[in-house]
């Protein structure tokens, strides 16, 4: 019974996170939150959605039709391209940012996130927004796993000790 | 107080912000055996309660947790 205690208490805490925003305020909320967790050792789940697409990305061209073409070149690049929700400027408030965070010693954001990969958190992109923007999996920096749909969240979330909207 | 704990790793966190003082913490943790002991200085004032927090979620101990001077300095005991 003790035996049987402990593997119950070996189990690991989960944390399932939705990261459907792709401003750079956010990201650095999911990716602390998530490395943070997994230090702790928690195992961790990042669903990339929408806007939150650009994060896992690589500085790579996507879209087929023009329309995804277009929105390839106006939300294109990678996450070191993500904008603050506020103050951005047209780019002047993420170079602020950065300067700030910089002078404050803060990991830059995608450093952070290749920690997340390098920690073990789990990567994934939604199949839905992917077919809708027109992001196919090998635009993905390595370690994003194989997309999934919101059943496979749903039944991460559920298991989990915490979700997360972000 | 802590003169007579044997420290096996000395962990230089100085400067880092969060989440990365935690984080090297539990990177650093599997490099001394278990009942040995990391000694961590930190200047971010928030490691002071993100370490205790991390020790138990992961079930290690902070033998003890103190400013001096401008830094915070933890002994952190691998339980397991």
């Amino acid at each position: 019974m003790d035996e049987l205690n402990n593997v119950t208490q070996e189990e690991p805490k989960k944390l399932a996170m939705v990261v459907m925003s792709g401003d750079m305020d956010k990201l650095f909320g999911a990716f602390i939150i998530a490395t943070g967790a997994a230090a702790m050792g928690m195992r961790v789940t990042m669903f990339f959605t929408f806007w939150g697409l650009r994060a896992i990305k690589k500085n790579v061209r996507t879209g087929k039709t023009l329309f995804g073409r277009m929105l390839g070149a106006m939300y294109g690049g990678d996450i070191t391209k993500s904008n603050p929700s506020k103050f951005s400027f047209g780019g002047m408030g993420r170079w602020m940012f950065g300067k700030m965070m910089g002078a404050h010693n803060v990991s830059k954001l995608v450093e952070l996130r290749d920690l997340a990969v390098d920690l073990g958190v789990d990567l994934y992109g939604c199949q839905m927004s992917m077919d809708v923007m027109e992001i196919p999996q090998d635009a993905f920096i390595d370690g994003v796993k194989e997309p999934v749909g919101v059943g496979f969240f749903l039944a991460e979330a559920q298991e989990a000790d915490m979700q997360l909207f972000i | 107080m802590s003169e007579d704990i044997k420290v096996d790793l000395d962990l230089d966190l100085k400067g880092l912000l969060c989440p990365m003082p935690m984080v090297k913490v539990s990177q650093r943790i599997g490099d001394v055996p278990v009942g040995g002991v990391i000694r961590a200085v930190a200047t971010d004032p928030g490691a002071m309660a993100d370490i205790p927090a991390w020790a138990k979620s992961t079930g290690n101990e902070v033998l003890s947790a103190g400013k001096e001077g401008d830094e915070y300095v933890f002994l952190v005991k691998r339980v397991k």
